[in-house]
C-alpha cells in the first residue's frame, strides 16, 4: 500500500513482478524467468466467457484515468518507433515549458526494454522521471503505468490531506481538495516500437505517433493500427527536410487514410520549428482536462 | 511480439473460469480475432501453444474466429466491410473510414471437461 496516500499502488517496495531501484524508483519489469510482464498472470460442457483479452488491462487503465484526472494530470502516450527523436523532443518540450510555463508540473514515465538512459537524460532537466524497463515485453501496459504513477512527486503531492482507506477502496476519488488544482502534464514515453503499444490504453488521454522525416514516409500505410489510435502526429526532425526524399503531403494524406481525425504537427526538437504550435496543443490539453474536471 | 502478452491473457481469462467452474481441462477454445485487431494468428497460436504448456489449456483444440472489419463511412453514411486499415471504402474510393467492428480479440467460449 502507498504510505504516503493508502491508495493501491504501493510506493515502496516493489509493485508485483517489478524490481525497484531504491535511489530512483525506476522499475524493472521482467526480471523474472519468463523476461516478460503479463497483467494478472499468475464432463465435457460448454462455458461462454464473451470477454475482451484486453479487458484486464482495459481495467486498470480506466483506473488509472480516474486517478490522473483527481490529480490534474494530462497524460500522452508516445509512441513511436525507434530513434525518432522522442526522448530528445521531450527534454526540449520540458526546457521550454519550464520558462514558458513555469507552474505547470511535468513528469515524465520512460519505457524501454533495459537501460535507464532515457530517465537520466529527462532527470538532467530538472524533471521527474521513472524508467520502466519491461525486459523482453515490447510495450508497456496499464498495471505499469500504475506503479510507476505512484512512485513520481506528482502522485504523491495531491495526497496530503485525506482518508487513506477510502482511496484504497475508492477510486471514484472524491477529493475535497480537487478545485483549483493545478495543471500538470504526464509524458508516457512508450518502447519504441510502432506495432505492440497501438493495442495497450494505458489511461492516457491521447495517444501522440511520432515519425521522424528520415524515416519513410509511407509509415503510416506500413503501420496503420498506431496511427489508427493515435490522435495526433508530430513529424519531427523536419531541420532535416532539405537533405531528404520525404513527401510530407504524401505523408499527411496517407495517416488520413488510416486516420481521418488525425492532427498534424511539423517540428524540429533541435532546431526548435514548429515547437510552438507543439506547446500550445499541450497547453490546451493540459487546461482542457483541469477544466473538464473541475465542472464535471 | 505482443501476441506472448496476449496469450498470456487468455490463460488468466482460463484459469480464472477454471477456478470459478471447476473443471479440469479445456477440450476447445474458441477465439474471435477481428481482422482490425492487430493480431498476427500464426504467432498468437504459438504464444498459445508455449503459455499453455503444464495448464488446463494445454492440448486444447484452439478455434480463431475472424469477422470482417466493420467500417462507417462518411461519404456513404452507411456501413462498409473493410479489409484492412489503409484501404478505401469499397463503395466510393473515399478515406473517410470510421471504425465500427472487428477491431477486437476476444474469448468467446469454450468446451471443457471435469
Amino acid at each position: 500500500m502507498c504510505v504516503v496516500c493508502g491508495c493501491g499502488n504501493p510506493g515502496g517496495p516493489g509493485p508485483a513482478g517489478a524490481v525497484v531501484d531504491a535511489t530512483t524508483g525506476d522499475l524493472h519489469f521482467g526480471a523474472g524467468a519468463a523476461r516478460v510482464s503479463v497483467p494478472g498472470m499468475s464432463q465435457e460442457r460448454a462455458i461462454k466467457l464473451e470477454a475482451d483479452v484486453l479487458g484486464e488491462n482495459d481495467r486498470y487503465a480506466a483506473r488509472n484515468r480516474e486517478h490522473f484526472a483527481a490529480h490534474g494530470v494530462t497524460a500522452l502516450n508516445l509512441v513511436s518507433s525507434p530513434g525518432s527523436g522522442k526522448t530528445t523532443l521531450l527534454c526540449a518540450t520540458i526546457e521550454l515549458l519550464k520558462r514558458y510555463e513555469p507552474e505547470l508540473g511535468v513528469a515524465v514515465i520512460e519505457g524501454d526494454q533495459q537501460t535507464t538512459n532515457d530517465a537520466d537524460r529527462i532527470r538532467a532537466t530538472g524533471a521527474a522521471a521513472v524508467q520502466v524497463n519491461t525486459g523482453k515485453g515490447c510495450h508497456l501496459d496499464a498495471p505499469m503505468v500504475e506503479a510507476a504513477f505512484a512512485q513520481l512527486p506528482m502522485h504523491g503531492h495531491a495526497h496530503h490531506h485525506h482518508d487513506p482507506d477510502r482511496h484504497e477502496h475508492n477510486h471514484e476519488h472524491d477529493h475535497d481538495h480537487e478545485h483549483g488544482v493545478q495543471p500538470q502534464l504526464l509524458f508516457i514515453e512508450n518502447v519504441g516500437n510502432l506495432v505492440c503499444p497501438a493495442m495497450w490504453d494505458l489511461g492516457e488521454q491521447a495517444k501522440v505517433v511520432i515519425l521522424s522525416v528520415t524515416e519513410g514516409e509511407d509509415k503510416p500505410l506500413k503501420y496503420p493500427d498506431m496511427f489508427a489510435a493515435a490522435t495526433l502526429m508530430v513529424l519531427n526532425k523536419v531541420d532535416l527536410l532539405p537533405h531528404l526524399d520525404f513527401d510530407v503531403a504524401r505523408c499527411i494524406e496517407y495517416a488520413r487514410r488510416v486516420n481521418p481525425s488525425i492532427e498534424v504537427l511539423q517540428v524540429s526538437a533541435t532546431r526548435r520549428d514548429g515547437m510552438n504550435a507543439w506547446l500550445d496543443w499541450l497547453l490546451a490539453r493540459a487546461r482542457a482536462g483541469t477544466e473538464a474536471r473541475t465542472c464535471a | 511480439m505482443h501476441e506472448m502478452s496476449l496469450a498470456g491473457g487468455i490463460l488468466k481469462l482460463v484459469e480464472d473460469a477454471s477456478r470459478r467452474e471447476g473443471f479440469g481441462r479445456v477440450a476447445q477454445l474458441r477465439l474471435e480475432a477481428g481482422k482490425l485487431a492487430g493480431v498476427e494468428l500464426s504467432a498468437l497460436r504459438f504464444a498459445l501453444q508455449v503459455v499453455a504448456r503444464g495448464t488446463c489449456l494445454e492440448a486444447a483444440e484452439i478455434v480463431i474466429d475472424e469477422p470482417p472489419g466493420q467500417g462507417w463511412c462518411v461519404n456513404c453514411a452507411q456501413n462498409v466491410q473493410v479489409h484492412e486499415r489503409g484501404q478505401p471504402c469499397p463503395q466510393c474510393g473515399g478515406w473517410q473510414l470510421l471504425t465500427k467492428g472487428g477491431d477486437r480479440l476476444r474469448v468467446v467460449d469454450m468446451q471443457v471437461v471435469d
